[in-house]
């Protein structure tokens, strides 16, 4: 691929978000952006600023705080033919639409013998960092990744938080686009024409052969730093990017395992039941014979995200911690 | 279903052809639900079941009042919608006994009758869930520019619900054509009115969120009809969500599994006089528009219906297992 500096432009997360909304919306009248202050307010974390001046109050539309009844009215839009973007402010507040997201949404499909689809998509922003305490912290991603019906994708890079959005709507079922907040203001370079991206498969971030550091979003760039520390010790990791959490993509996971005999999994979600338990056990269930060393997960610890910013930073992954797991488990078998 | 202009009142003589097609609309199901509480007794069909006896008129006033193009979303207790919507009574049935040839395939039951000719979006089974769907099915017409209604019904249980609360506002707030249908029966499973809300006036509630709110006897289908026509028609016109409360009574226990101990024999019996196939027989045969033959013929007509109905789910056939994991997900893309 030849790029030139005509052809490349920079731009935040933010603002690939906010263009593949603004594109959605002028390539399909039926799409619309749903959610608290998405209007007039211009988004919580700003990502919806100006569409409300471009696109007006019925396509860019502010909802009252009624997260069950503004989802359920998403579905039930999805439903009657239109194609809702329906923003969940964060993660958190999602607990308050568990109800139509889980027992409807997810299910409909199954319950009606294949008769009604949901081509909704749902965005919400995710995870911790920021010291705005455990109400505010959760990476709850995986937990939905649990659910049959559901599609969860997990943007890292500026490319996927520009391109996955438009392939979500084309999708006929469910789609959950988690956004982490720590990742808004990241900047990234993408050519000027860069459009929809596949959802389906896991990316290699950086190739390796001693480690596979598996992970996503925000641990995504912690796990490339600390592949950077390492490489200087000699240790080289590859770094995979999930991309999307359900359905996983085992074939890319398994294939770096296979070159690489070790596995990390770095999860900012709660070890406990967690995704990284799911991707630990299929690596087991289809690399074991592979493996050098047992499969480890660096994740929060389990607490509730605390405020104060010492006890914060210790709950979350950070780099220094991978490298020091990464170093225990590539030490000595080199 | 056609829409009448004039909306009749009690007051009016109802011609004999519509009275006749309300009574048997009534009695097919009543005769249905008999049927399905047989068919669980002997096991042919499982899990939960809801009869809706007491409440028919409810179901068939308020479809009178809307066409095809219109959507519904029921709740668990919703043979009764399905079948006056126009899925087959052996659809329905074999939907119960877990058959492929089932409305949903076998894979939702009782409770999760769907069929999408006539947008009939589903027995939804959780109390208060299905009111966001219809205020969404409402705001897709209204942003596609479509004049139809979304209906909605529900229990008095789901009006303790948020989600009760969060929907009304929304449709109120964006006029959307919805009507809300609320089936009051008094108890919310086993628990009444009365021990669960402050204020047991349901039509006040809805009222306070700026709607037109109308409380009609629920058992009177002339009465339901009337109401629902005037709400259909003032939605058509563009004036936003109405709210329909019907009082009604469901004479059956809440499910097969309910000892029904929170209300005694003569609670029900006393609504029992007010059976809505009963009196409005009555009503038919005092203005001597129904006679004994015209009875015997439609309880003739809807055993045949019966029967067949059950002979089809019978012969139905099982979904193979290399299925099972279909249709969580969609097979084919969309436009």
């Amino acid at each position: 691929m030849t790029t030139t500096a005509e052809t490349m432009r920079k731009l935040t997360y933010r603002e690939a978000v906010r263009e593949a909304i603004r594109e959605a919306m002028q390539k399909d009248e039926r799409v619309f952006l749903m959610g608290e202050d998405v209007g007039r307010y211009g988004g919580c974390f700003a990502v919806s600023k100006g569409l409300f001046d471009e696109f007006g109050p019925e396509r860019i539309r502010d909802t009252p705080l009624s997260e069950s009844g503004f989802v359920g009215a998403g579905i039930g839009a999805a439903l009657g033919g239109m194609r809702p973007i329906v923003e969940i402010m964060t993660v958190n507040f999602s607990l308050l639409a568990a109800d139509q997201i889980i027992n409807n949404a997810a299910v409909l499909l199954h319950m009606s013998g294949g008769l009604f689809n949901v081509p909704i998509v749902i965005r919400l922003a995710t995870g911790g960092g920021r010291q705005v305490a455990a109400q505010h912290s959760r990476s709850l991603e995986g937990w939905y990744a649990h659910i049959p019906g559901l599609k969860v994708l997990t943007p890292a890079t500026v490319e996927d938080a520009r391109g996955m959005l438009w392939t979500a709507l084309e999708d006929p079922d469910p789609v959950l686009i988690f956004e982490n907040s720590g990742l808004y203001n990241m900047e990234g370079t993408l050519p000027v024409e860069a459009g929809a991206v596949d959802i389906d498969r896991a990316r290699m971030r950086r190739p390796g052969r001693d480690i596979t550091i598996i992970s996503y979003a925000a641990s995504l760039f912690k796990a490339l730093e600390a592949a950077e520390i390492l490489a200087r010790e000699g240790i080289e990791a590859e770094v995979i990017d999930l991309r999307t959490l359900r359905p996983l993509d085992d074939t890319t996971l398994l294939d770096s395992v296979a070159r690489t005999h070790r596995a990390l999994i770095v999860d900012e979600g709660w070890r406990s039941g967690s995704l990284a338990a799911e991707i630990s056990a299929r690596i087991m269930e289809g690399a074991f014979y592979e493996l050098d060393a047992p499969v480890e997960r660096l994740c929060s610890a389990e607490v509730p995200l605390p405020y104060a910013k010492h006890l914060e930073d210790a709950a979350l992954p950070q780099v220094d911690k991978i490298v020091d797991l990464v170093r225990t488990m590539v030490g000595g078998h080199g | 279903m056609k829409t009448r202009k004039n909306a009749t009142t009690r007051a009016e003589p109802v011609e004999r052809e519509h009275g006749l097609h309300l009574l048997r609309s009534m009695i097919r199901i009543r005769r249905l639900e008999d049927k399905c509480a047989e068919l669980y007794t002997t096991t042919k069909i499982r899990g939960f079941l809801h009869l809706y006896d007491g409440e028919e008129a409810v179901a068939v006033g308020v479809l009178e009042a809307l066409t095809l193009d219109d959507a519904i979303v029921a709740t668990y207790r919703e043979h009764g919608h399905a079948l006056i919507r126009g899925v087959s009574a052996g659809c329905i049935l074999a939907e119960m006994y877990g058959r492929q040839e089932g409305c949903s395939r076998g894979r939702g039951g009782s409770m999760h009758l769907f069929d999408d000719r006539t947008r009939f979006y589903g027995g939804n089974a959780i109390v208060g869930a299905g009111l966001p769907i219809a205020v969404g099915l409402a705001l897709a017409d209204k942003m596609q520019e479509k004049s139809r209604v979304s209906c909605c019904f529900f229990g008095d249980g789901a009006v303790a619900e948020g989600e009760f609360h969060e929907s009304l506002n929304l449709a109120a707030l964006w006029r959307l054509p919805v009507l809300f249908v609320c089936e009051n029966n008094l108890y919310a499973m086993g628990t009444a009115l009365r021990y669960t809300q402050s204020v047991t006036d349901i039509a006040a509630k809805a009222a306070s969120y700026g709607m037109p709110a109308a409380a009609v006897d629920g058992m009177d289908v002339l009465a339901v009809e009337a109401a629902a026509h005037l709400a259909a028609e003032a939605i058509r016109a563009g004036e936003g969500p109405q709210f329909l409360e019907c009082r009604t009574y469901r004479f059956r226990a809440h499910s097969m599994y309910d000892a029904e101990l929170y209300r005694n024999r003569a609670e029900v019996e006393e609504w029992k006089k007010r059976c809505p196939i009963a009196t409005f027989t009555e009503r038919l045969r005092d203005a001597g528009q129904v006679s004994d033959d015209d009875l015997a013929q439609i309880e003739a007509e809807v055993a045949r219906e019966i029967s067949a109905a059950v002979a089809f789910a019978e012969a139905g056939s099982q979904e193979p297992l290399e299925d099972l994991t279909r249709f969580v997900y969609s097979e084919r893309r969309m436009p």
